[in-house]
């Protein structure tokens, strides 16, 4: 390796270096998990990631233009669907060198499927009071316990476990952070059925479940440390849907197989447009039915469209701000909360709409059942990645300032009431 | 369309900001409030002279500084914030209203004298049916003569010059629709002062009793729709700076309040309005410049977006007014607490130019649902 390989390469010679490569190796007909094996080796799959392990050591901001000529050539790109990326980026910061030897290039490929063990019927927005217990047996944990709201565990390999092993401890430092291998025994997963009639995420019981001691990603005590590595790629948007909104017609083998992949990946969250109202279909429907000319109706959808715009304006303003590397003002921080407030109005709107086929739902429901999924998905935006209050919480905290509340749970866990 | 000020619009900010701390602290407001003028002649000539504060927006070949709207949106969130006391709104209806009907020469003659803050202008517009609108004006022009009443005239008592909206006999809707210039001082002129909800905006009723006026616009609908866009647009921005001074006073005081043995602002049920209130005050905010931006960048799509930011800005700044009271409690309610004096600007704003709900379906309307 030469002296200078540790400059920032220019993006030009990036884009040549990748293009060269992409025109030696790319062949659509070519098997998906083989060519992704080669992208590991590569390190054009991850170009970000360490050379050591299967990426080029490139800054962040020449990540695009590795993007640009993989879409030029409508290359396939390593597999991101899922919580792949979560459990990659947790490992590459904390894992050992053993784990990461044997979790990332399965990560990369797609040949497993990784699934996230945090959030329990007890502890929701307080994640940190989870009670599912991992108790040390010479060289291996048991775990007994609940999970629940786990996307994908009907089909993951793996399981990235938030877990009690003190319980005399305050309640953050009590906790530690396991791989857990999902095909045991001791896992029973179950499908959960939402009030939409959808059934996205499953709980996962634990009876001695068995962890063995090298599982440990975080030393016993520390896990919280490594959630929050977790969480943080979580907010950055590093899971679910990224990377997969496209949807690719071209022929070839491999297509064929990415496909497959999306589709599975996808399923969970075929209902999700709906959660979020649907705006886009307000002002075709009030047409339709004749409702625009009810003032009482054309007062909310005014609301609606006036609080839809403004906070897509709002979040422009953000980006503009951050463009130009200045501070992020407030109005970063609102976007989840504009979309609950959003949704909710989009649901209302919606019942006005529909009038009495509101009742309906299925076949005979308007639009086939859709406006009907519409007003029984929206509950779920003011809930799901952080309720509305705690988003409260920090915006009043972190940007407003306010003082914390004082907390009833700094003792001992053992001591904290608790579900 | 550009959603981050430049560095120099930013600079505009600071200066107009720290010129107002210095001249429009809350013990001015208050002297202000009950001035019979409602403003201070020398303050507001330093803001003419120094800060181009009195045809901001203007054309400069038309006697104003040639900034764009998205500078007076600018300077309108901080008069808000400030609460100033001073002649700035009656200002821009009647230099945008004179821009947008007088030929070059004729604007560039009567604007400069009000830039420069030496001569106070008013636009005469709505009367006793409450409307904002060309349609509304019942005032008669009978050849160089008016007469009719006139009400609602911010700055009217102490305006020198006022431009009439008047009607010719016969005519119906925005048909007909003339503007005319008259001292304020000529002879069948009578002027009252009205009581005012918000003491820190007056506003006059003025009797026309076979008045010789000058006509300067026979077909004024268009230019008076474009005036009271830019109002509006201008009134947004300062109900958003109004409602960030509430904003932020409600969360001072809830850091300092102690009951229970714990600052007010640490229960959720006052840290959850300030969440909220913040949101609705950013997305206001939003709604503001970005009509701001569409008015300088001549967007054909202005009068819907001028009536969603002052909806949604009127809104934000009653339900900041409302709050701030509550989060303050009883002391938030007495005449020495500066809080009242914002709410008063905010309720007033609510009503002015068209209320929030009128607003929305005038939006409606303009986007064909």
């Amino acid at each position: 390796m030469s002296e200078t390989a540790s400059a920032d390469p220019s993006a030009d010679s990036v884009r040549r270096e990748v293009r060269q490569w992409l025109e030696a190796n790319w062949d659509p007909n070519e098997d998906l998990v083989a060519w992704r094996n080669l992208l590991a080796d590569s390190g054009w799959g991850m170009p970000v990631w360490p050379r050591q392990w299967h990426g080029r050591d490139l800054p962040q901001a020449l990540a695009p233009v590795v993007d640009e000529e993989f879409a030029r050539l409508g290359a396939v790109g390593v597999a991101k669907t899922g919580i792949r990326l979560l459990a990659a980026a947790t490992l590459l910061e904390h894992g050992s060198d053993a784990h990461k030897a044997r979790f990332l290039r399965r990560i990369l490929t797609g040949e497993d499927t990784w699934c996230q063990l945090f959030s329990e019927p007890g502890s929701g927005s307080d994640l940190a009071g989870a009670t599912t217990r991992a108790d040390r047996h010479g060289d291996h944990f048991l775990v007994n316990g609940q999970k629940v709201w786990t996307t994908s565990a009907h089909h993951a390999d793996y399981g990235l476990l938030l877990a009690r092993t003190d319980w005399d401890v305050p309640k953050h430092q009590g906790l530690t952070y396991f791989v857990l291998d999902m095909h045991q025994e001791g896992v029973d997963v179950r499908p959960l059925k939402q009030m939409n009639g959808h059934a996205s995420f499953n709980q996962v019981f634990f009876t001695d479940a068995v962890v063995p001691a090298e599982n440990l990603v975080s030393a016993v005590g520390n896990g919280w440390q490594v959630a929050i590595t977790t969480l943080m790629h979580e907010r950055r948007g590093a899971d679910g849907l990224r990377g997969v909104q496209r949807e690719r017609d071209l022929p070839g083998r491999i297509y064929e197989q990415e496909r497959e992949e999306i589709a599975v990946a996808l399923e969970p969250y075929k209902w999700y447009p709906q959660r979020a109202g649907r705006v886009d279909l307000v002002l075709e429907r009030a047409q339709a039915t004749g409702r625009n000319t009810d003032p009482a109706t054309r007062q909310e959808i005014a609301k609606l469209l006036t609080m839809a715009r403004s906070a897509e304006w709002t979040a422009r303003r953000a980006r503009a701000a951050q463009q130009q590397g200045r501070p992020q003002g407030p109005e970063g921080s609102l976007g989840k909360l504009a979309s609950s407030n959003i949704a909710r109005q989009a649901s209302h709107v919606h019942t006005l709409i529909a009038g009495a086929n509101a009742m309906l739902a299925g076949e005979d429901g308007d639009l086939n059942g859709l406006i009907a999924e519409i007003l029984v998905s929206v509950p779920a935006t003011s809930i799901a990645g952080g309720t509305d209050e705690i988003q409260r919480n920090i915006i009043a905290e972190r940007v407003l300032g306010l003082p914390k509340e004082p907390r009833m749970d700094t003792g001992p866990f053992r001591d904290v009431k608790r579900n | 369309m550009h959603f981050a000020f430049t560095p120099e619009q930013e600079q505009f900010r600071d200066a107009v900001r720290r010129f107002l701390r210095d001249r429009s602290p809350p013990a001015e407001v208050r002297r202000l409030m009950d001035d019979e003028r409602g403003h201070d002649p020398g303050v507001w000539r330093q803001m003419c002279q120094e800060l181009g504060l009195g045809a901001l927006h203007v054309p400069e070949g038309r006697g104003g500084q040639g900034f764009s709207v998205t500078e007076l949106g600018i300077a309108f969130e901080e008069m808000g914030r400030a609460l100033l006391c001073a002649p700035y709104l009656s200002s821009v209806l009647a230099t945008t209203a004179i821009a947008e009907a007088c030929g070059a020469d004729e604007a560039e003659q009567i604007v400069s004298g009000i830039a420069v803050g030496e001569q106070l202008a008013a636009l005469a517009l709505t009367e006793a049916n409450g409307r904002w609108d060309a349609g509304g004006v019942e005032l008669i022009a009978d050849g160089d003569r008016l007469s009719g009443s006139k009400t609602h005239v911010i700055d009217g008592h102490v305006a020198y010059l006022l431009i009439v909206a008047a009607r010719a006999l016969g005519s119906t809707g925005e048909e007909g629709i003339s503007l005319y210039l008259v001292a304020a001082d000529a002879p069948g002129i009578t002027r009252r002062s009205l009581t005012t909800l918000d003491p820190t905006r007056k506003l006059a009723r003025i009797d026309f009793a076979n008045v010789e006026a000058r006509c300067i616009s026979s077909d004024a609908a268009p230019a008076l729709r474009r005036t009271l866009d830019i109002a509006c647009v201008a009134v947004a921005c300062e109900l958003v700076g109004v409602a960030e001074a509430l904003l932020e006073s409600a969360v001072d005081y809830a850091k300092l309040r102690m009951q229970f043995g714990r600052a007010v602002g640490s229960f959720q049920a006052i840290k959850h309005k300030c969440a909220d209130l913040l949101l609705e005050v950013e997305l206001a905010k939003s709604a503001a410049r970005y009509a701001a931006e569409a008015a300088t960048e001549g967007d054909p799509d202005l009068p819907a977006l001028a009536s969603l930011a002052k909806a949604t800005a009127s809104d934000a700044a009653m339900r900041a007014a409302r709050e701030c009271i509550q989060i303050h409690g009883g002391i938030g309610f007495t005449w020495d607490n500066d809080t009242h004096l914002w709410f008063k600007r905010a309720k007033s704003g609510e009503a002015l130019f068209g209320t929030p709900a009128w607003h929305r379906e005038r939006l409606m309307q303009c986007w064909e649902v």
